[in-house]
């Protein structure tokens, strides 16, 4: 199968699993789509009664700054609205370059995979 | 010092963000193909994400120059970033971790920096900014004790 073409912009699917939402980010990420998905979460967040959100990045190639950034505004915008984020999957090599680059998430929760953090979301405090 | 291997330099546009991932694309590609492992080709990809962005961002677009290298001893991949914009009045402020221009986390140059070998900025106020970027397929010595 070959890779999406990076030109062609695709909606990341947001799916609501009882009062989780599960998101699941594929390869290459538009700076567009993610913050368009930052508005779809949050108005999700606000419309349904969500308590938990997963964003799984186990197929994402790299992490850089902008998305980082997306990504820790996602959660900090879920907690206002009272539910917990929880950053699932990240390959190792994309945790060696974060660091590298100096940006460490803090505050982000994360788990191993959408299985632990279906866990870390279930077990509630924080 | 850098002599050019057999291959020739591949140069892309950058004046969207659809334009960052085929940059990134081509890189990823590259990196594979001279043999950087799965560690440095995410190092580089993810380098030349915040180049080509500070490039779209700051430089009002132009383009990247992917070049592979050959030192005669290990392969390498140069990235060059080039925009005609107005230029880097401070570049040692630009350089710090966390001083941003342009509303992002501050990371772009100093943590870009940090991913490769070797690292330069050419720019000056009113006439643009080239971002050279280079690194090395990392040469692990090779444990031949058996075999000689």
């Amino acid at each position: 199968m070959n890779h999406p073409v990076p030109g062609q912009p695709v909606q990341v699917p947001v799916l609501a699993l009882g009062d989780v939402l599960l998101v699941s980010l594929q390869g290459e990420l538009h700076d567009g789509m993610a913050e368009q998905l930052q508005q779809d979460i949050t108005s999700r967040i606000s419309t349904s009664r969500v308590t938990g959100v997963v964003i799984d990045i186990s197929g994402v190639d790299i992490v850089d700054s902008f998305l980082g950034r997306v990504l820790a505004e996602i959660a900090s915008t879920a907690r206002l609205l009272a539910a917990r984020t929880v950053l699932a999957g990240m390959r190792p090599a994309v945790a060696i370059t974060l660091v590298e680059l100096g940006l460490t998430l803090p505050g982000l929760i994360t788990a191993l995979d959408v299985d632990r953090a279906m866990e870390v979301l279930s077990q509630g405090g924080s | 010092m850098h002599i050019s291997g057999q291959a020739s330099a591949t140069s892309l546009p950058i004046g969207s963000d659809a334009d960052l991932a085929w940059v990134r694309q081509h890189v990823r590609q590259c990196a594979a193909q001279l043999g950087f492992g799965l560690v440095q080709q995410t190092k580089l990809v993810t380098a030349a994400s915040e180049l080509a962005r500070n490039t779209l961002v700051h430089g009002g677009g132009g383009h990247a120059e992917i070049t592979p290298l050959d030192n005669g001893l290990t392969r390498g991949l140069r990235m060059r970033f080039a925009d005609q914009g107005p230029g880097i009045r401070d570049l040692e402020l630009a350089m710090t971790d966390g001083y941003t221009s342009g509303g992002g986390l501050g990371l772009g140059l100093s943590g870009a920096k940090r991913l490769v070998h070797e690292f330069r900025v050419d720019t000056e106020p009113g006439r643009g900014t080239t971002v050279t970027a280079v690194a090395w397929v990392a040469q692990v010595p090779a444990s031949r004790k058996g075999l000689q």
